[in-house]
């Protein structure tokens, strides 16, 4: 399942995609954000699902764009250098921005 | 004194906003003759449904707005579904609590988030034909993919801003003098289709609203140039996790047949009709999913 994660405004597309099928629950991305952006959470989803899952927590939801902002210099950088999806050995988080 | 002021000033129309509350029983099923009553409250940030399934078919339900307390909205949300039936809490195998309120509903066995149950009621009362769920609530806007089953595959949540929320239709309502279940034929009453209202923010689209109607627009004009740009609003955040048939569209703005028409319109998808409230989904997938829940129960013992 994907996850979208944040919004859309007069600035952009600011989400951040978490494949739940993908995501194992290791919790490596919820250490390596310095922003502390991520959390585990229980699947809701899958109500079969034994481990929990990556998700963006409700403190950052509607700032993401200034969250993530630390990582993301102005002169540039490529989503998959940043430190969550480096983290993220299944490769299951994703950046729309 | 203009008529609109004359009116607020007596009393009358200050409140064109507040939608029709509702309740309903199945006069064709007795509670008492099934095996598992179960149930599912939404408690959203401005309605909340309490839906009452006896062995997975549609028993009751009641639609009515959410005080400032959510406990005691789920409380009345339930006690008014369960009105003339003779049910009680205590007939309840399993309850799950939804919405943004899901936290706060006393009696429920378990919170499930309301984009599973959106997904999950949505595949009940449209058919598992069913893939892109539109929810349109009160505060948000969920976009969903969901298989057959009514299991969610993607979602896209906007809870950041009230456009293209059923509260940005209010505050329009109000300030048309309009209300609020009038507002969608109203606004397909025009000969000709204005442009839109630019601002996507309700705030800036109310003082733009204003500018028209001091320019001598007509309320008609000015409401479908709302609802056209609501429905624009919402072809744009839909384009992120893109659009699969079937379409529905749920919660409060589905009634709307001026934001519908125009969405269907724009997206060149006619959405799947439904003859049930569509504010119910949330509760409804929650009451699918605490009969589920129930069994899956019983199984293990």
């Amino acid at each position: 399942m994907l996850a979208n994660y944040g919004y859309k405004d007069g600035s952009g597309d600011f989400f951040i995609t978490i494949d739940t099928d993908k995501c194992d629950g290791c919790g490596a991305c919820v250490e390596a954000c310095p922003a502390k952006v991520l959390e585990l959470v229980e699947n809701e989803f899958d109500l079969d699902a034994e481990t929990d899952v990556a998700a963006v927590t409700e403190e950052h939801k509607k700032k993401i764009k200034y969250s993530c902002g630390p990582c993301k210099p102005a002169h540039g950088y490529k989503t998959e250098d940043l430190p969550c999806v480096q983290a993220c050995k299944p490769g299951a988080i994703e950046h729309s921005w | 004194m203009t008529e609109d002021y004359r009116m607020v000033k007596e009393g009358k129309g200050a409140e064109y906003w507040r939608w029709t509350e509702s309740r309903w029983t199945n006069p064709d099923l007795d509670w008492k003759q099934g095996e598992v009553v179960s149930a599912g409250v939404d408690v959203g940030s401005v309605s909340t449904q309490a839906v009452v399934m006896v062995d997975g078919k549609l028993y009751a339900y009641s639609n009515m707005r959410t005080g400032s307390d959510s406990p005691e909205s789920a409380n009345k949300a339930i006690e008014w579904a369960f009105e003339g039936t003779g049910l009680t809490l205590d007939n309840l195998k399993a309850t799950v609590g939804t919405g943004y309120g899901r936290v706060n509903v006393p009696f429920a066995t378990k919170a499930i988030t309301e984009i599973a149950c959106h997904a999950r009621g949505a595949n009940f009362m449209y058919g598992p034909t069913v893939r892109t769920v539109l929810d349109m609530g009160g505060q948000d806007c969920k976009a969903i993919h969901c298989d057959e089953k009514g299991k969610v595959k993607a979602f896209l949540m906007n809870d950041k801003c009230a456009a293209g929320t059923g509260r940005g239709m209010e505050v329009f309502a109000d300030l048309l003098g309009v209300h609020i279940n009038d507002v969608g034929e109203m606004s397909l009453s025009v000969e000709e289709e204005p442009p839109p209202v630019s601002s996507t923010c309700v705030v800036f689209a109310k003082s733009e609203a204003s500018g028209l109607l001091r320019e001598g627009w007509d309320k008609e004009k000015v409401l479908a140039a709302y609802c056209s740009a609501m429905a624009h609003r919402i072809v744009d955040l839909l384009e992120r996790i893109g659009v699969e048939k079937e379409f529905a569209i749920t919660g409060g703005i589905a009634k709307n047949p001026g934001v519908v028409k125009r969405l269907a319109k724009e997206l060149n998808i006619e959405p799947l009709p439904t003859d049930m409230d569509t504010q119910i989904a949330g509760a409804m997938g929650g009451a699918l999913f605490a009969r589920a829940l129930y069994l899956k129960k019983m199984k293990k013992k």
